[in-house]
Parts: structure tokens; sequence; C-alpha cells
């Protein structure tokens, strides 16, 4: 999959806690065989009345003044279900950031898998996010993955984040766990005849 | 030195450490069904790779498979092509496949512990997040997403780090009326939706000792429902009694051995916790929720917490769930009119809990306009169900048994509950159109889900019983 490192974008603001993995993608999605499409779906019961496109709700997604490549969200967000259709459905919306105070640790590991970075802030950073976009939704924000930091341009207020080291290889280099998994074999093996 | 359960098992797991990084962990057994597995087995074959150890991963038809008819082919086509779909992939594979028709066919969580799969001491991951059910037989247990059972399909291992560990104690005696689930959502309504985050937690303490082992899974199940990766109860001579003699248990000497080693598996008594909880089991009462997450639980004589009591930051999406479940902040819940009741799931589908309503409902009948579906955890627990004569007490309270699958837990069959109407259920959650679009989902045990079906309304159980 492909790197990422530097986003600076727009925001697209969700201030809602505990969103769960249902709401994200609700379960009569879940019946593809394949790891494509679901960004069409992506919050479909917040998005669409009576799952109808022809009936938009008044939701962050459909207002066209808020856009870009990072997902900024309330406390707890991606609690509930494991499906990792979440984390592909945010991803093939568009999406290469997802901002929030607090994850739900299935998702977290979902999306970093899924090369969408999971940035943790801290509640008053998230806040001032929020606020930010309220005044000017053209606000940018950096996301640095390198110097581990995200920052508002505009208020240049910034904020660090961490992330394992390990993770952050990963994903600066766009390899995933499996090609690392292969690559010990003969240990596992090992450990498997010590056992 | 002194070690808790979950790390006596983890050190044993360890095949590798990354510095600054996770560890590499060994699974024992990987449980797959029909909706989070086929990408990974798709994955797998971009890659040209074979299943590792196809003998240690197990294989069902549960969360998409219709709870009627299940003898004919699946209706709907997108079921029956993932349905299918899963049966190729386990004949290309090599992978045992419990499907329907089969007689250990179910709810994936339920049949794990009931053939004896589930043992202590293992590491054990299936692609949903209620996997935390197995830790009630002191296993390390835990959901994982796809990529990760791609691996797990690759490597028989994972990369994780160490979660935090937490103990919750429950002590005392639990009152009449008051069972397993409302320990569970009682503990997640005071510590929320998110207090567990990043924790792995042991039960303990008296109240949770003396749980049969239906109980302690029903609480383990609901672990991940306050953010944790998982939660575990160190085993004991109720956890082997309940083993003893099934399918895939060890047998003979093997047994012994094994029972030998389990008792090993508990918490030394100065490990040390990052956090923990106590609780009394004498201050629960029969719980319900009446919002949108499972954290949003109170006692079913309590009131739906006023606007006054939430915090500013909190009350839009407060106002947002009360909103969706058309309820007002301050009224009280008991006497609240309901439309459906489920029975079922992987946290209330096991023949105790059939049980507990039979025996609750015997000669008793269902409220006019009230729907009520029974859905057996599995083929085994619908077939005792059958043989103890449980099904009769069903049928002449006007319960409907359905066919054992996880049906309206998340309705992704056609067991949907309509827009609007209000359902009683087991399950374990109650999010927005979990169990339908616009479906509105109050959480509770099976005896206070089984008192709602009689009175056709919210319902104190102790007034009953
Ligand atoms: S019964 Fe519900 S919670 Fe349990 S595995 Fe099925 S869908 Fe998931």
């Amino acid at each position: 999959m492909s790197a990422i490192n530097t986003v600076v974008s727009s925001i697209v603001p969700l201030p809602i806690e505990n969103i769960d993995t249902d709401q994200i993608i609700p379960a009569r999605f879940l019946k593809a065989t394949s790891r494509d499409g679901f960004g069409k779906n992506l919050f479909r019961d917040w998005r669409y009345e009576n799952d109808s496109e022809a009936q938009p709700k008044d939701f962050v997604l459909n207002n066209p003044t808020y856009t870009g490549k990072i997902l900024v969200a309330g406390k707890n967000f991606g609690c509930g279900s494991s499906r990792e259709h979440a984390a592909w459905a945010i991803k093939d919306y568009g999406f290469d950031v997802v901002v929030s105070s607090f994850f739900a640790d299935i998702f977290r590991n979902n999306a970093l898998n899924n090369f969408l970075l999971p940035v943790i802030v801290s509640e008053g950073f998230l806040q001032k996010i929020f606020a930010a976009t309220e005044k000017d939704a053209a606000t940018q924000v950096e996301v640095n993955l390198e110097k581990q930091y995200i920052k508002i341009t505009t208020t240049g207020e910034q904020e660090s984040f961490d992330i394992n080291a390990y993770k952050k290889t990963c994903l600066l280099n766009g390899y995933d766990d499996i090609d690392y998994l292969l690559s010990i074999r003969n240990d596992i093996e090992a450990y498997e005849a010590a056992k | 030195m002194a070690k808790t359960l979950f790390e006596k098992i983890w050190d044993k797991h360890v095949v590798k450490e990354i510095p600054d990084g996770p560890s590499v962990l060994y699974i024992d057994r990987h449980f797959i069904h029909e909706v989070t597995s086929p990408q990974a087995f798709k994955g797998l074959e971009k890659r040209g790779l074979q299943v590792f150890r196809p003998k240690q991963v197990v294989a069902t038809a549960d969360h998409n498979v219709p709870t009627l008819n299940q003898h004919l082919p699946i209706k709907e086509e997108l079921s029956r092509i993932q349905v299918q779909t899963l049966t190729e992939n386990c004949k290309k594979f090599g992978i045992d496949l419990y499907g329907l028709g089969h007689p250990y066919q179910g709810i994936v969580h339920v049949i794990g512990p009931e053939l004896g799969v589930t043992q202590p001491g293992m590491t054990m991951v299936c692609g949903d997040s209620h996997t935390s059910t197995h830790g009630a037989f002191g296993a390390i247990a835990f959901g994982i997403g796809t990529s990760e059972v791609e691996m797990v399909l690759a490597t028989q291992c994972l990369m994780q780090s160490k979660p935090k560990l937490m103990r919750i104690n429950v002590d005392g005696e639990l009152k009449t009326g008051v069972v397993s689930k409302d320990i569970i959502l009682y503990i997640i309504a005071q510590i929320s939706a998110s207090g567990a985050t990043g924790y792995f937690v042991e039960y303990a303490g008296s109240a949770i000792r003396s749980l049969s082992m239906e109980a302690r899974m029903t609480i383990c199940n609901m672990s991940i429902e306050m953010g944790a990766r998982g939660g575990m109860i160190a085993p004991d001579d109720i956890t082997f009694d309940y083993m003893k003699g099934r399918t895939f248990a060890p047998q003979g000497e093997a047994w012994d051995k094994a029972v030998a080693y389990w008792r090993t598996l508990y918490s030394d008594a100065d490990a040390k916790f990052d956090k923990e909880i106590n609780i009394a089991a004498a201050a629960i009462e029969p719980m319900i929720t009446y919002g949108t997450n499972p954290g949003m639980g109170i006692g079913v004589t309590g009131h739906i917490p006023a606007l006054s009591e939430i915090e500013e930051k909190e009350k839009p999406s407060y106002e947002k769930s009360l909103h969706y479940m058309g309820l007002e902040p301050g009224a009280n819940i008991k006497g609240k009119k309901i439309d459906y009741v489920f029975i079922g799931s992987c946290t209330n589908s096991r023949i105790e809990d059939l049980r507990m309503v039979a025996s609750f409902v015997k000669g008793k009948k269902k409220a006019a306009g009230v729907e009520v579906w029974i859905v057996p955890g599995s083929k085994q627990v619908e077939q005792q169900a059958i043989q103890e004569g449980i099904d009769k007490v069903f049928a002449e309270a006007g319960f409907m048994l359905r066919q054992p699958g996880c049906s309206a837990c998340l309705g992704m069959n056609e067991d949907k509950i309509p827009a609007g109407k209000y359902c009683i259920s087991t399950s374990n959650r109650n999010f927005e159109g979990r169990q339908g679009p616009n479906a509105r989902t109050f959480l509770a045990s099976p005896l206070t889900a089984a008192a709602a079906a009689v009175t056709g309304e919210v319902t104190d159980i102790r007034e009953l019983i």
C-alpha cells in the first residue's frame, strides 16, 4: 500500500462522541466479498433519509463547505464492531487521516493496517480545531507523521502526537505487518516446535 | 515475579519482541465467519499463500444466515454469495466448517465453548469484537480486523502491543432478579462506553466466582462495550466441570495434565494491575439501557438523566441519542411500551438463558401486539431446548423459536426491527440502526426481556417473581 507522511488539508468536522462502526458503515453493507467501493456508504444512515440518495439529510458530508482529507471527530471514535469495513469506507471516501481525542483499539489497528493515520490529540486541541473550522471552514490543518505533530496552519497552534515507532516506520515506508511476519516464519516454526 | 493471569498466558505466547514496537504473539485458535473473512482469503491468494495452520482454524456461518427455513437456499443473493464464498474458501484451504445444516453450526462465540474448542490458557482471535466471550475460560481472546485475519491465516501470529491491565472485583451476593447481564450493564454504565479502552480486563471477586460458565461468558462478552480489548476470568472447578467431556476438550490422561496446568492460571496475590475497580454486587438492580451506546444504562426503576445532569460538552451527543430513541430527558423508563422482544445473540442465547426465560414464562402468555423472537445461539442449544420441552413452553406463551444465528443482534439478515419500533433485546449493542434502520433498542437481561414480553412494557422483574 502507499506510504503516508505529510498531509495538509482542510478538514471535515464531526463533533459527535462515541461514533461507532455501525454508524460509519451499517451492517447491511458488509455483504461484499471485496475491499472496494465502501466509500459511497460511509455514514450512510446519517447522510440519507430512507436510504435514498434523493433525500440527503443535513449532515456534514452533504455540506460542500466542508471538504478535505482529514476527518476530525469527537471522543471514542470507532467503538463497537471490529469491522475493518469502517476503515475501508473512510479511506475509500478520500480521507487519509482521522483525528480524535480517543480511538477504540480495534479501529485504530484497522486504520493503521490500511494506511489511514489515526492521530490522537488532547481534548483541548480537538476543540481548538473545531473552533478554528467553525470560524473559517477553509482552515488548513497539517499532519506531519515523520515529526509527529499536528498544526492548525491559520493559528499556528500545534501539538505533538504519539505513534508506535514500529508502526510509524511501516506507514512511512508502505510496509505491512504480513510482510514482516512472513519474514520471520522460521522463528514461528521454532516457537511451535518448542511449545 | 508475581504475574497476573493475563501475563502468564501472554508471556507464553510471545514469539519475538520488537524493540520499541509490538510483540509477535502466537495464536492458538482462530475462528472465522462469512462476513469478515472473504477479503482475507483474497489477500492470501493475491500473495500466493496457503493457510499456515488450517487445523487451528474453525469456521461457521452465523452473521448473515436466515433464522427460518435454514434447509432452503438463502434467498438474499449477497448473503448467499458470502456464505458460499466461506464454504469454498474452507474447502480450498482445508479448514473445518460448521456451516448451515451442520449439527455444530451456530454463533461463533457460542459454539467455540460448547464444543470444547475454547480452553484455558489459549490465545484466541476472530474477526469479531465479541471474541472477548472466550475469556470466560481464562483465555486471552480478542477481536481483530480483516487484515489481521489475513495475518493469522498466513502465519498464525499477530503483531500486538501489550495492553494495560484492569481488574474489576465484584463482591457479595446478587439480589433476586439480578443476573450476570445486569452486572455487566451496571459496570459499563459506571465506567462508560470508553472507560476501559486500552485495557484488558480481569473480572474477579466472590460474585464472579459463583457464576456459571454461561453467566461468565455474558460478562466477558460485553467487555468490548466499555472499550476493553478483552475480558477474562481465572478458570476454576466450575470451568473444568463445564468443559469435561466436550467434543474437542482433551480426554483421559491429556485431560488430567491439562487441568493441572489450568490450575496455575490465576493472578498471583501480589500481581500488579494498572487499574482496579471494586463493585458491590448488592448495589446492582435489574438494568436497562435507554440510549444509543451500551454505557447509557440505568436501573429499571431509575430515570433517564435530565439535561442538567449531563456535562455541557456531552449535551449534543446526548440529545441526539434521546431524539433517536424518542425519549424525554428526566423521564422514567419503567412502563415504557415495547413492540418487539429479541432473546438471542452471543451475549444471551445459551441453554441457560433459554431455561431462565422458560421457567419464568411457563404458564404465561405474551402481551397482545408484542412480537417475541427467541433465537438460540447454536444448533446444539436448539436441540437441547427441544429435548427439554422448552420449545413447547415458548409456543404456548406465543414466543417464536427460530433457528440459530446472529439474527436481530445486527440485522444483517431479514430479522430487522422496523423503523421507530421499540425492541427490548438481550444482545450487546443499542447503536443507532443496529437492529435495523431507525430501530430503537433497550438492552436488558433475558429475565427483564421476558418480563417485558409478558406485560408489553418495560417492567421490574422483581415485581413478578
Ligand atoms: S450475535 Fe451479534 S454480537 Fe454476537 S457475533 Fe453475532 S453479530 Fe456479533
